[in-house]
């Protein structure tokens, strides 16, 4: 794996570039592994995104930025630790839309997209809203040209290389093609967020109401 | 009306209940929230004899009233304001012994934004992932006040308040903010820094708890790439695709896809959340290490 760009974030934190999202999620997981085994200085917040993963909170970046680029990171098992199966009903109102993008009949979309091994790459937008990589480029999906005003809590929906579920209504822009009765946030259970970083994700067909 | 709780009388343009914040959970997607001029809510709390981090009230421009059901001490820090109790004066930045069923009115800040009125025992209301922070941006934490609401107390913690009176910083006529550039001022003109420093910037109306908005010279970006989504941190300068900068503040989002040129020291921002609309406000380039 090639060597880390390591960027200054303000005084307390820095911003590690990797060439790609398994790269950031190699790099996400040897760091939550350091710090279980106590190994990895203090740090207030551990950020996975598309391609980076921010560090905030730390006491001393420099040194932290130096240890950093020595690191050996493995690459990201196959091997799932757990695996979330999220129960689906492809209904979305946009699956006639995602169908025709793809090229597929409508019939075949839950099937492409059920037989896909995901992996949460990172969280953002809203609390527990997770951006679900797995899908591969063939099916890639541009967002809606006009976003929705409201989406339903627990719709299922397609962005660029991404899979998202959201977790309660909110506008939105993504291609929606199903939706889900599982509980994406609870404050009450901890994490709250049923779909952290580094979670593998499977959606499991369910018939249409 | 001898129960710990307050009534709302008058809840004010906005008025949220704020501690420090919910820290650890930027990785779900959750923002830190939290008092935006922390030094003036930690002072508040020091007054009426509270941890720091207990919860206070936050009001925006136009203050708030309330009716506390307790006699209970309240302390008023932040942007200076008029207090009263029971239609008389009171003091601003002191503890006030307030008796059951009295109203506390915070007034109109005469300067700054925003005021804080600290409880002893603190706002009570129940905590969602370890602080009872109003987040604007996600909506977790309680709702911002409505009148006729009713918010519980906490039992104080016995401690005295630690100071009588307490001196605070004043508002200033002009924001200065030190940025630090990065991590992504690669991603900008080679002017763009230059443009940053020299510029004579004012604090936009469209300012709010997510981030201080700016009127001012536009920051031109090298290319038109797309920068994929990134964490994000307090004080972060963002600079959306019309080129004003965007210094975020506790309800920022934790990822964004703007780069960002560099990066506000947080010591800096209790004064940026007291900067009213239409404040100058000037940048100063740091590289401290």
């Amino acid at each position: 794996m090639s060597t880390p760009r390591v960027l200054p974030v303000g005084e307390h934190a820095l911003l590690v570039e990797l060439p790609d999202g398994d790269a950031a999620g190699a790099l996400h997981a040897e760091l939550l592994r350091r710090r279980a085994a106590g190994t990895l200085p203090a740090v207030t917040e551990i950020v996975p995104a598309a391609r980076t993963v921010l560090l905030d909170g730390v006491a001393d970046p420099p040194s932290l930025a130096a240890r950093l680029t020595t690191w050996e990171i493995p690459p990201l098992t196959e091997a799932a630790p757990e695996t979330v199966d999220i129960p689906v009903r492809y209904d979305g109102p946009d699956l006639a839309a995602v169908a025709a993008l793809w090229g597929v009949p409508e019939d075949a979309v839950a099937g492409i997209h059920s037989a896909a091994e995901f992996r949460v790459a990172f969280c953002g937008f809203a609390p527990g809203f997770a951006y679900l990589t797995g899908l591969g480029d063939r099916y890639a999906t541009p967002r809606r040209d006009t976003p929705r005003t409201a989406v339903p809590a627990g719709s299922v929906g397609l962005a660029g290389p991404y899979t998202g579920v959201y977790p309660r209504s909110s506008p939105g822009g993504w291609q929606l093609i199903g939706s889900t009765d599982a509980a994406l946030w609870d404050p009450h259970r901890e994490p709250a967020a049923l779909l952290t970083p580094g979670t593998r994700v499977r959606f499991v067909p369910r018939a249409p109401r | 009306m001898t129960d710990r709780a307050l009534s709302v009388v008058r809840a004010g343009a906005l008025t949220s209940v704020q501690d420090e914040g919910r820290h650890g959970h930027a990785h779900l997607g959750v923002p830190r929230s939290g008092a935006l001029d922390l030094a003036a809510s930690r002072l508040a709390n020091r007054l009426v004899g509270n941890a720091p981090g207990a919860a206070v009230l936050e009001t925006t421009l136009n203050g708030c009233a309330v009716r506390p059901r307790c006699a209970v001490t309240v302390a008023v820090t932040g942007a200076p304001c008029p207090v009263t109790v029971a239609g008389r004066p009171a003091a601003w930045g002191a503890p006030v012994r307030v008796p059951s069923g009295a109203v506390v009115e915070v007034g109109a800040a005469t300067r700054g934004v925003r005021s804080y009125l600290a409880f002893a025992g603190g706002i009570a209301v129940e905590p969602v992932l370890g602080s009872r922070s109003t987040d604007l941006l996600s909506g977790l934490g309680p709702a911002p006040l409505r009148d006729a609401e009713v918010l519980p107390l906490g039992r104080p913690e016995g401690g005295h308040p630690y100071v009588d009176w307490a001196p605070a910083p004043g508002v200033p006529d002009q924001l200065v903010l030190r940025v630090r550039p990065g991590p992504r001022v690669d991603w900008f003109t080679p002017d763009a820094p230059g443009v940053l420093a020299a510029g004579h910037y004012r604090v936009s109306s469209a300012s709010n708890r997510i981030g201080l908005r700016t009127e001012g010279p536009a920051l031109r970006r090298a290319s038109r790439r797309e920068l994929p989504s990134e964490g994000m941190v307090l004080g972060a300068v963002q600079v959306p695709p019309d080129g004003r900068p965007v210094v975020f503040l506790a309800d920022h989002p934790t990822t964004g896809g703007y780069p960002v040129i560099g990066v506000v020291p947080e010591p800096d921002l209790a004064a940026a959340a007291q900067a009213a609309p239409g404040t100058p406000l000037r940048f100063a380039l740091a590289h401290w290490s």
